[in-house]
C-alpha cells in the first residue's frame, strides 16, 4: 500500500530545473534513503516530500492527498498531523529545554502533554537529559532530541535530511538503531543521506542526479541486517526504551516471526493504522 | 498542560533565558515608560507648581466698588471671598487710601491687613520689618527719602475731614485735624507707585479718620487657572452686588501663557520620546526576528500558523511592554520627583491613575512597535532557512 505517490513531478526554478519528471512510489512502512551529490536535488524532494515546498509539474499524492494543489494553510496542516522532521543541524529552540522542544511539536499538534514527552525522551534514553537547554546537550543527544520531537506527534512519515551528517560513529549507531526501532513500529522513513553506510541500512536507496532519478537500489540484506542489528544495537547503545527491549525480546523468542513482520510491509500498514487510530482517540479526547 | 500555559512558558523562557537581547528591549520600554509617566506627572501638576510660582508676582483677582457703592465693606468681603476654595487662597488684602498730612503736605496712606498685603504681594522688599501691631507703620522709599526718616523714628500723621461745599482757596487749613504719631518699622522698595504710599493698619486708619472703614479695593492672590478665576469672578459677581470682582489680566494671561508654553513643550517630549521608544523597540524586534529566522522557520515547519508565529512574538512583546511599563511607572514618579525639586523646589503630587495609564500605553506602544517586524516573521520560508547544506 503506497503512502507517496510521486508522478513526473519537476520543480523550476527559472531555467534550472532543480527535480526533473521525479517518479517514485513508498509504501506504508518502507524505509527509503535518498543519495546524490550536492545539487542532484535531494533538499528540494524532501521539501515537496515534506510539504514545505510545492511541484512546478506533476503530482505529489500523499496518504492520497495531492499536496501539489494544496494551499499554503492546508500544506501547513498537513505538515504538522502526517510529518515529522528530522534536520542534520538540528534546529532545537536554543531557549527551551529537552522536553520542551519536544512538546513544541505537541503544541503545533494538538495539546502539550508534559509526561508523553518525557517519555518521548525516554525512549530516545534521555529522560535524565530533559531540563538540559541545547548548548548543555552533545550533538549526539541533540539530534535524539530532535528525533523524540519529530516521532512525538506519531507520524505517517519521518523525513530526515542528512540526520546523521554532524554525528560522530558512536551516536550514528545510535540515530540508525532509533530508525530500526521507528521501521519496525511501521513508520515510513524517508533518509536523505550523503553517507553509503546510512543508505546501506536502508530497504531502497534512490539516487537523484541533476534533478532525475538515476537509479534504484534494492538492500537485499535488509532483512538480515536489521534483525542483527535488532539483537545487539539499542542494547549496546545504552537506548532505555521499552519499545525498544519488546522488539528485542521478540527477536530473541521468536526470531522468524521476527523476520516476516520486518518483510511484510503491509502488515506495518496495519499496525500504523491502528496507531494512528488510537492516537487519533487520544487527540480527540483531549 | 492547557496551550495557554505552553504558550506563557515559551514566552518566559524567552525572555529569561535570552536575557542579553531583551534587556536591551526591556531598558528602551522602561526608560520610554519613565519619561512618559514622569513628564505626564510633571504635565498636570505644572499648573499647580507653576501656580504657586506665580503667586509671587502678586495678586490676580481685585474686587472693587460696583455701580455707586462708595466702598466694600467687610462683610461683603467675607461674602465673596468665601465663594473662593479656601485652599486656593494665598492672600487677601483689602485697602482702603486716604490722603493724610506730614507736616502739612498731603500723603497718601494705604491702610490694609498687613498679613494680607504681605501675601498677595510677596515681591515687595521691606528695608527693616513689616508692621505687626498699631502704631507702626511701613513707609514707602520716595516718601522716606523726601522726609529724611528711617526705620525706627517717629512719624506724625494728621487726618483733616474736608467739609462739603466749602472751598479751601482761601484756606487751605482743613478743618478737626486729627494727628497720630507712629514708628517706622519698614522702608518699602518695590520699584512702583507703592514707593509713594504709606501703609497703616485698618485699625489705625479708623482710629485716625474716627469712621468706620469701608474698602476702597480688595487683592486677591488665587492660586487657580484662568477659567477657574473667570469662574469665581462671575460667580461673586452674580452673588455679591455691593462689590465687582476682577481679574487682574496682566497676571492671569502670562500665567496661563507661560503654562500652555510649558504644557505644550511637555508634551511634545512626551511624544518624541514614546517616538524614539518605538523605534528603539521596533528596530531590535527587527533584530530578534532576523536572529531568530531559524526557529520561526523550525516553528513552521512543526506546523505552526502565521497567526501563531505572530502571536508568539507579539506576546513576548506585550510582556516586555507590561513588565517595562511598570517599572517605568514607578521609576516615572521619581524621575517627577527629581525635576520637581530642581526645578519648581517642591514635592510632586503622586497620580495612582499614572500607574495602569503607563502600563496600558507601554503595552500599546510596544504592540505597534512589534507590528512591522513580527509580521516579516510570518514570511519566514521554512525550506529556505532550514537548508542544511
Amino acid at each position: 500500500m503506497s503512502l507517496l505517490e510521486i508522478k513526473g513531478v519537476s520543480k523550476i526554478y527559472g531555467s534550472l530545473k532543480a527535480l526533473d519528471n521525479v517518479s517514485l512510489t513508498v509504501d506504508t512502512g518502507e524505509w527509503v534513503a535518498i543519495m546524490g551529490p550536492s545539487g542532484s536535488g535531494k533538499s528540494t524532494m524532501m521539501n515537496i516530500i515534506g510539504c514545505m515546498d510545492k511541484a512546478s509539474l506533476g503530482e505529489v499524492l500523499l496518504d492520497d492527498v495531492d499536496i501539489s494543489k494544496v494551499s499554503s494553510k492546508k500544506l501547513t496542516e498537513i505538515r504538522r498531523d502526517k510529518i515529522g522532521l528530522i534536520f542534520q543541524q538540528f534546529h532545537l529552540v536554543n531557549y527551551l529545554t529537552a522536553v520542551e522542544n519536544v512538546m513544541l511539536a505537541q503544541y503545533y499538534h494538538s495539546m502539550p502533554d508534559e509526561k508523553e514527552a518525557l517519555e518521548a525522551l525516554e525512549r530516545v534514553g534521555l529522560a535524565d537529559r530533559a531540563k538540559h537547554l541545547p548548548s548543555q546537550l552533545s550533538g549526539g543527544e541533540q539530534q535524539r532530541v530532535c528525533i523524540a520531537r519529530a516521532l512525538i506527534n506519531h507520524p505517517e512519515i519521518i523525513l530526515a535530511d542528512e540526520p546523521t551528517g554532524n554525528l560522530d560513529e558512536a551516536n550514528e549507531n545510535i540515530v540508525l538503531d532509533l530508525f530500526r526501532q521507528l521501521h519496525n513500529e511501521g513508520t515510513t522513513l524517508i533518509v536523505v543521506t550523503h553517507d553509503p553506510e546510512v543508505a546501506e541500512v536502508a530497504q531502497r536507496t534512490i539516487i537523484l542526479d541533476h534533478g532525475k532519478l538515476v537509479k534504484e537500489v534494492m538492500n537485499e540484506n535488509f532483512n538480515s541486517q536489521n534483525a542483527a542489528a535488532n539483537n545487539s544495537g539499542s542494547q549496546e547503545n545504552g537506548i532505555s526504551d521499552s519499545g525498544s527491549k519488546k522488539s528485542a525480546e521478540t527477536t530473541e523468542e521468536n526470531p522468524e516471526a521476527k523476520k516476516e513482520k520486518a518483510e511484510d510491509n503491509g502488515r506495518k500498514a496495519d499496525a500504523m493504522k491502528a496507531r494512528g487510530k488510537t492516537r487519533k482517540g487520544s487527540k480527540s479526547k483531549k | 498542560m492547557k496551550k495557554q500555559n505552553m504558550f506563557f512558558r515559551m514566552i518566559t523562557a524567552s525572555l529569561l533565558r535570552r536575557r542579553s537581547r531583551m534587556i536591551v528591549t526591556l531598558l528602551a520600554i522602561m526608560v520610554g515608560a519613565t519619561i512618559l509617566s514622569g513628564l505626564v506627572t510633571i504635565y498636570y501638576d505644572v499648573p499647580r507648581q507653576m501656580g504657586e510660582q506665580f503667586r509671587s508676582y502678586g495678586a490676580n483677582m481685585i474686587f472693587l466698588p460696583s455701580g455707586d457703592s462708595a466702598g466694600i465693606t467687610a462683610a461683603d468681603t467675607k461674602k465673596a471671598v468665601n465663594v473662593i476654595n479656601e485652599k486656593n487662597i494665598v492672600g487677601t488684602a483689602p485697602y482702603k487710601y486716604e490722603t493724610v498730612l506730614i507736616n502739612e503736605r498731603p500723603v497718601i496712606a494705604a491702610a490694609t491687613n498687613m498679613s494680607g498685603a504681605k501675601a498677595t504681594s510677596p515681591y515687595w522688599y521691606v528695608n527693616g520689618a513689616w508692621p505687626e501691631k498699631n502704631g507702626q507703620i511701613l513707609v514707602g522709599k520716595d516718601i522716606a527719602e523726601t522726609y529724611g526718616v528711617s526705620v525706627g523714628d517717629e512719624m506724625k500723621l494728621a487726618y483733616a475731614e474736608e467739609d462739603e461745599g466749602v472751598s479751601n482757596e482761601n484756606n487751605n487749613a482743613p478743618q478737626n485735624k486729627n494727628e497720630l504719631a507712629f514708628t517706622v518699622t519698614g522702608v518699602l522698595d518695590t520699584g512702583g507707585s507703592e514707593e509713594n504710599y504709606i501703609f497703616i493698619s485698618l485699625e489705625d486708619m479708623a482710629s485716625l479718620t474716627e469712621k468706620n472703614t469701608s474698602y476702597d479695593m480688595v487683592e486677591l492672590s488665587v492660586s487657580a487657572s484662568q477659567d477657574e478665576l473667570n469662574d469665581y469672578a462671575n460667580k461673586i459677581n452674580n452673588s455679591v452686588g455691593s462689590l465687582s470682582a476682577r481679574l487682574v489680566k496682566r497676571v492671569t494671561q502670562s500665567e496661563t501663557t507661560v503654562l500652555t508654553k510649558l504644557q505644550s513643550l511637555v508634551l511634545i517630549v512626551t511624544i518624541v520620546v514614546l517616538l524614539l521608544t518605538m523605534i528603539c523597540v521596533a528596530t531590535t524586534m527587527t533584530a530578534v526576528v532576523t536572529e531568530r529566522r531559524k526557529e520561526i522557520g523550525l516553528r513552521k515547519a512543526l506546523g505552526a500558523s502565521n497567526k501563531s508565529i505572530i502571536g508568539g512574538f507579539m506576546g513576548e512583546g506585550m510582556m516586555l511592554g507590561g513588565i517595562g511599563g511598570l517599572l517605568g511607572s514607578v521609576l516615572g514618579y521619581f524621575f517627577a520627583e527629581l525635576v520637581s525639586r530642581n526645578v519648581f523646589n517642591s514635592s510632586i503630587t503622586f497620580q495612582p491613575l499614572l500607574i495602569p495609564l503607563t502600563l496600558v500605553a507601554s503595552v500599546a506602544v510596544t504592540a505597534i512597535a512589534c507590528l512591522l517586524p513580527v509580521r516579516s516573521a510570518a514570511d519566514v520560508d521554512p525550506a529556505l532557512v532550514l537548508k542544511g547544506e
